[in-house]
Formats: C-alpha cells, sequence, structure tokens
C-alpha cells in the first residue's frame, strides 16, 4: 500500500532528518487491511534509525505525538485501530519542544 | 548556557538558565520602555508547573504560578495569554496555518526535574485529557494555610532587582559562578528560627563559606 508520511516537530531527526517518506508498506499476512497498529510498527522498524524511545512507547506513539490521518486527529477515527487506504497522508508530529 | 554547564555540571542547569533569561528579559523590556511583556506559556506549562511545585513543596511558587498576570505591582506586569491553550492545539494551528516556528527541545532538558512531571502529564492527558485544565483549575484554587510563613518581597541589595532575599537568584548565581562555588544558591535554606538568628540548613554537598563572612549574605 502507497503511503505519504511526514515526520514534524522535531520527529524528523529520528529518520535522517527526511521530512517526507512516500513508502509501500505491505499488508500484514493474512490481513485484509492496514491498521494505524500495523504502521507504527512498520515505522519503528523501517524508518526510525535512532531513539526509538522518542517515537514510541509500547505499541502506541509517545504520549505528546500528534498524529494525523489526512489531516484529521487520529482519536477521531479510533486511534491505533484506524485503518488505512491507498495513498493515505499520515503525519506525525511532536508537541515536545523547548525547556 | 554551555560554559555554566561546564562549571556547574547536568544538574540544576534549569536554575541557571531560567533565572538569567528572565532577568534579561526584564531588563531587556525596561531597556525598550515596554507597558507589559507577554510570553506564551500554554496550558501543559502551566499544569506541569503546578506539579512540580507540588513534588517540590514549593509553597511561595505555588500560590504565584497559576495568576495570569504577574507582577502587577511591579514596573513591567507579565501575562500568560494562552494560559488555558493545549499545547497540541497550538502545534495543530501552526501546522494547518503553515507557520514556521522552532522546535528544537534544549539539549539539556533530558536531565530536567520537569520533565517527570511533563511525563506524566501527558500519560494523563492521554487517557483524559481534560486533566490538564483541572490540574491548572486545582492550582487556582490553592488558598495557603496562614500559619506558613511566606517570603517577604523586597529589592536586591546588589542590583536592585525584586528578591524575596538579600540578594536576588541572579547575583547569587553570578556570584558563585565567578567564585567557582557552583552549588551557590542551590539547595535549600531554612528561614529564620525561633530565636532570630540565620540558620543555614546545610547538606555534605553545599560548601560552607562561614569563614569568608560577607555581611548577610542568604544562601
Amino acid at each position: 500500500m502507497h503511503l505519504t508520511l511526514e515526520f514534524g516537530g522535531g520527529l524528523e531527526l529520528l529518520c535522517e532528518s527526511v521530512k517526507i517518506h512516500n513508502v509501500n508498506v505491505d499488508l500484514p499476512k493474512g490481513a485484509d487491511k492496514l491498521s494505524m497498529r500495523d504502521l507504527l510498527a512498520w515505522v519503528r522498524t523501517n524508518l526510525i534509525k535512532e531513539r526509538p524511545e522518542m517515537f514510541m512507547k509500547g505499541e502506541s506513539v509517545r504520549p505528546g505525538v500528534l498524529v494525523l490521518v489526512n489531516d484529521c486527529d487520529w482519536e477521531l477515527s479510533g486511534q491505533l485501530d484506524t485503518t488505512l487506504e491507498e495513498k493515505d497522508l499520515v503525519v506525525f508530529i511532536s508537541t515536545l519542544h523547548g525547556g | 548556557m554551555d560554559e555554566i554547564v561546564k562549571m556547574i555540571g547536568l544538574k540544576n542547569n534549569c536554575t541557571f538558565c531560567g533565572v538569567f533569561r528572565r532577568q534579561a528579559l526584564d531588563r531587556g523590556a525596561a531597556l525598550l520602555k515596554v507597558d507589559k511583556v507577554a510570553t506564551g506559556h500554554n496550558a501543559d506549562d502551566i499544569a506541569e508547573t503546578v506539579l512540580l511545585n507540588i513534588l517540590r513543596g514549593d509553597i511561595a511558587r505555588l500560590s504565584r504560578c497559576t495568576s495570569i498576570i504577574t507582577g502587577e505591582d511591579g514596573p513591567i506586569p507579565r501575562c500568560k495569554p494562552f494560559k488555558y491553550t493545549y499545547e497540541k492545539e497550538i502545534v495543530m494551528y501552526a501546522y494547518f496555518k503553515k507557520l514556521d516556528y522552532f522546535s528544537t527541545e534544549c539539549i539539556y532538558s533530558p536531565n530536567a526535574y520537569r520533565g517527570f512531571a511533563r511525563e506524566f502529564i501527558k500519560d494523563l492527558e492521554r487517557i483524559r485529557p481534560r486533566a490538564i485544565l483541572d490540574i491548572i483549575k486545582s492550582g487556582e484554587d490553592f488558598r495557603i494555610s496562614t500559619t506558613t510563613k511566606m517570603p517577604e518581597q523586597g529589592t536586591c541589595e546588589r542590583c536592585g532587582y525584586i528578591s524575596s532575599q538579600k540578594w536576588c537568584k541572579a547575583c547569587v548565581l553570578l556570584e558563585g559562578l565567578n567564585r567557582g562555588l557552583p552549588k551557590l544558591g542551590i539547595g535549600r535554606t531554612q528561614g529564620l528560627n525561633s530565636d532570630g538568628k540565620k540558620d543555614r540548613k546545610r547538606d555534605s554537598r553545599t560548601p560552607s563559606i562561614e569563614s569568608k563572612q560577607c555581611g548577610s549574605l542568604e544562601f
């Protein structure tokens, strides 16, 4: 499945300073839909090159990281259970900055 | 700041940076002859501060930290217009309006105590987002017992800045840095005890400078 992923608010530093990634994610075995849960695991393995604890905590994103799916807060679409479709745009923005 | 950290180590960095930056802001504002200074503190910041002050038993700050306007009796009042705005809302607004902003985190912040309060608040926000506003409301409604001793506000003997001690914190810290005493101004002090003598609570880290009497320096 082709998706566009964006990292902002400092998170891009975890992916070698690349803000926009056009990726092709395979559906997990036996599944007919790709959920955010699956995508997060994929991102952690394939895109996060350092300090994964800054991006994820357990199964979900670290508290303080905003997730937008097609410009809509993922809390409105079911968070980890949100299903993704071809050409979706997923944005991860860290809200943690300053001192 | 890097030079200061070389001298003092990786602890208590926020004390130095915060104190010096606040004063720099105030002095700059005075030079520009402004009426008010507005800072960008958001709801998350205020909630973190309330928790931090509770965790550290800082009653004086606890009573002041939720005021939306501070220093009204001073030369330049300060206000926090975003006091009730969640950091998340601000970030989303900036994203949709495509606003350019600095998102770099202070390199010394991982060692800061505030980080623990922040982590806790973020976890709370995930479970019950209203918690942030509710913490602020609790902070606003705190009433300090009348028997608690509160520091009185005066002015610094050295530089004239507002201070609750003989010397303002910035002067104390600066003195420590200049004299190679990085712990000066860090650590707890006792107030006056019942017979009026100034009592200094000392732990093994704070250097003793009794041999160098310099008036009534409080630290």
